[in-house]
């Protein structure tokens, strides 16, 4: 990457870096779904790393190549850590708490490849980010 | 459990969960939604906006008084505002100057600024530049403990993206200004998180404070001009000059704009990190967002500021959230732990533990500190193993008194706090220990027994399976009895009995 000279520059920047992340208002991205996972220590001591693995275990099993796994800071909600977010297109994105391996799979099978959710795992995301 | 997929219905018509509902999220608006170690998500966050729009359109002048305007105020404890101290730094004379963010939170039970760190660096390295800007510096140090290894290699990726997009370095936006940051960390004292000892760290001397005035803004760091501020304080910095400093007053109380981060933890349901706008209740944070006590216990106190601060009643819960009012009742903000405690905490023990850390972590330059932290702590032990008398409340509080006083630096002067305010919100549980020898949360080992009660004794024999150290005797359906001399008090027996015949007291 070049360094940056001007300030054009750097939208240009946020526009590409805005298309590649926001599922929701870009076509092309249509069955993407992108899964974050919440890796902060807090995250990462009530076993973030294992849920993970097993999530991209499980994504490589199924054979599902619509699906990118990226990791994040603390959601603050860490009696419910570890704490995994699942967005895609025509759903809003959902929030499913104390993860481990095995929801992490049951995820990537019904949520992910099924469209179902798992109604007894959701944390329901309502509070306004910068309002 | 599975329902069909018609969720946007399902998602709709559940009840959304008050833990997210009171929050404001600022300080914390990308941690878990951006990559930390992606600086192009950051970007795509608004982030390094404020940046260039500072440097292309602003002179420091105006970014400082932007800064002033917003109201914004320390968030590392002390509530100083930073508008004014970007200001002093930049009327210093000097040739060079440094900006200092302090990531040194030594707090027990505090996780704010390593959560920051770690869920959103970029905004810290962004505020940071342009704090440098403000006031003239062309470099900053980010003293950070050790402890974090985490929140370190996601600031050194950080770094690097940044430097590598030319967000850190020289000629920074074609408009000249040179910008860069190292990392030098902290061997985990406290103390270090006083801005005049953290300085002595950063030049590698051994940290201790030393007295103010000259303010660091006047001599810091290499005995040039410095600023220190919070993490907290700089990851409020970019949405400032985003959105106005209007924006950032609309929310918060006339004195205290803004929001707040706290690390809530301790006897509530929902532990986390959660941002609240200040001038909000204490009720509301550990009740509504917090969930409550665990296991429907009783709420006793909640413990706010860490070693330098106080324990709050319920009396007290409902006053609103600033840097005002909880040093009006014998707490303080501090850097944001919040620890909820319920009726099973022993109000002594609590003050006995800060005194031990606060002990532990004085740097021993001066003496109140040093020593009287040492005999405050001798007078609890005392307390706590029943051999306390009402004299030695007295004297606890006047050396409390006397430590604060003749304290150099913020250690000292809010090291006795907590045994101050449990003293003076819970005098009848000191009194319980020295009168009465007995410590009403069931807590101080010294100060209990336990007892099996014959007329409720089955014999099940299940206390004298679990006992640890083989001190309950009794035949099957027979009454037991446990031996006094051997118990080790471990509440094991206590635990295990169905029938509630064992008796604490």
């Amino acid at each position: 990457m070049a360094k940056l000279k001007t300030v054009e520059e750097l939208k240009k920047i946020r526009q590409a870096a805005l298309d590649q992340l926001d599922l929701r208002s870009t076509a092309e991205s249509e069955d993407k779904v992108l899964v974050r996972v919440g890796m902060a220590t807090c995250g990462i001591a009530s076993g973030a790393r294992t849920t993970m693995k097993a999530i991209m275990d499980e994504i490589a099993k199924q054979g599902l190549t619509n699906v990118s796994v990226t990791q994040t800071g603390c959601m603050g909600y860490c009696a419910q850590e570890p704490v995994v977010e699942v967005a895609s297109k025509d759903m809003p994105s959902v929030i499913y708490g104390k993860v481990d391996e095995k929801r992490g799979r049951e995820i990537v099978n019904e949520h992910i490849k099924n469209g179902r959710l798992l109604q007894n795992a959701i944390i329901n995301k309502s509070f306004e980010n910068l309002e | 459990m599975y329902v069909e997929p018609n969720t946007n219905e399902r998602l709709e018509g559940q009840k959304s969960i008050p833990f997210y509902k009171k929050q404001v999220r600022r300080a914390l608006r990308n941690c878990g939604f951006i990559n930390p170690e992606d600086i192009n998500e950051y970007i795509a966050a608004d982030g390094y906006q404020a940046l260039a729009k500072c440097l292309t359109e602003m002179s420091p002048d105006e970014v400082i008084d932007t800064v002033v305007q917003s109201g914004l105020r320390g968030r590392g404890g002390g509530g100083y505002p930073t508008g004014l101290k970007w200001k002093y730094t930049r009327q210093s004379q000097s040739d060079e100057k440094y900006i200092i963010c302090n990531a040194d939170e030594g707090d027990p039970g505090a996780f704010m600024d390593r959560s920051i760190l770690e869920g959103d660096p970029h905004s810290v390295l962004e505020a940071m530049a342009i704090a440098g800007y403000a006031i003239g510096a062309q470099y900053g140090y980010i003293y950070i403990r050790a402890e974090y290894p985490l929140a370190i290699s996601r600031l050194e990726i950080a770094i690097k993206q940044a430097r590598k997009l030319g967000l850190l370095g020289e000629n920074i936006f074609s408009t000249g200004f040179n910008f860069n940051i190292g990392l030098r960390y902290g061997a985990g004292a406290f103390v270090c998180g006083e801005e005049t000892a953290l300085i002595h760290s950063v030049e590698g001397k051994r940290g201790e404070p030393s007295s103010k005035p000259p303010f660091p803004a006047q001599r810091g760091v290499w005995d040039k001009p410095s600023c220190v501020n919070n993490v907290e304080t700089f990851a409020n910095i970019p949405p400032i000059f985003l959105k106005g400093p209007d924006w950032f007053k609309k929310i918060g109380t006339e004195k205290s704009p803004g929001t707040k981060v706290f690390a809530l933890a301790g006897k509530v349901n929902n532990v986390g990190l959660v941002e609240v706008p200040m001038g909000i209740t204490l009720r509301e944070v550990i009740f509504e967002i917090g969930g409550g006590i665990k296991n429907n216990k009783k709420f006793k106190a909640v413990q706010t500021g860490g070693p330098s601060g106080g324990c709050i009643t319920k009396d007290n819960l409902d006053i609103p959230i600033d840097y005002e009012s909880l040093s009006s009742i014998g707490s303080m903000m501090g850097s944001g732990g919040m620890i909820v405690m319920d009726e099973d905490n022993c109000m002594v023990d609590i003050a006995k533990f800060y005194l031990e850390f606060t002990k532990d972590e004085s740097c021993g330059k001066c003496t109140p500190c040093r020593i009287g932290n040492t005999r405050m702590l001798e007078i609890l032990e005392k307390i706590t193993k029943g051999n306390g008398t009402e004299q030695d409340l007295k004297d606890l509080a006047q050396l409390g008194d006397v430590i604060k006083d003749t304290s150099l630096c913020g250690l000292g002067q809010t090291s006795p706090n907590p045994v101050l305010s449990t003293l003076h919100y819970f005098e009848d549980e000191y009194l319980a220990h020295v009168k009465d020898k007995r410590c009403p949360a069931g807590v101080c080992q010294s100060l209990f027994s336990f007892h099996i009660l014959p007329e409720k004794c089955v014999g099940c024999t299940a206390c004298a399976r679990i006992c640890p150290a083989h001190c309950i005797e009794g035949e099957l359906k027979k009454v037991h009895v446990i031996d006094q001399e051997r118990c080790i008090k471990c509440s094991a027996c206590y635990n295990t009995c169905k029938f509630n015949a064992i008796e604490k007291g």
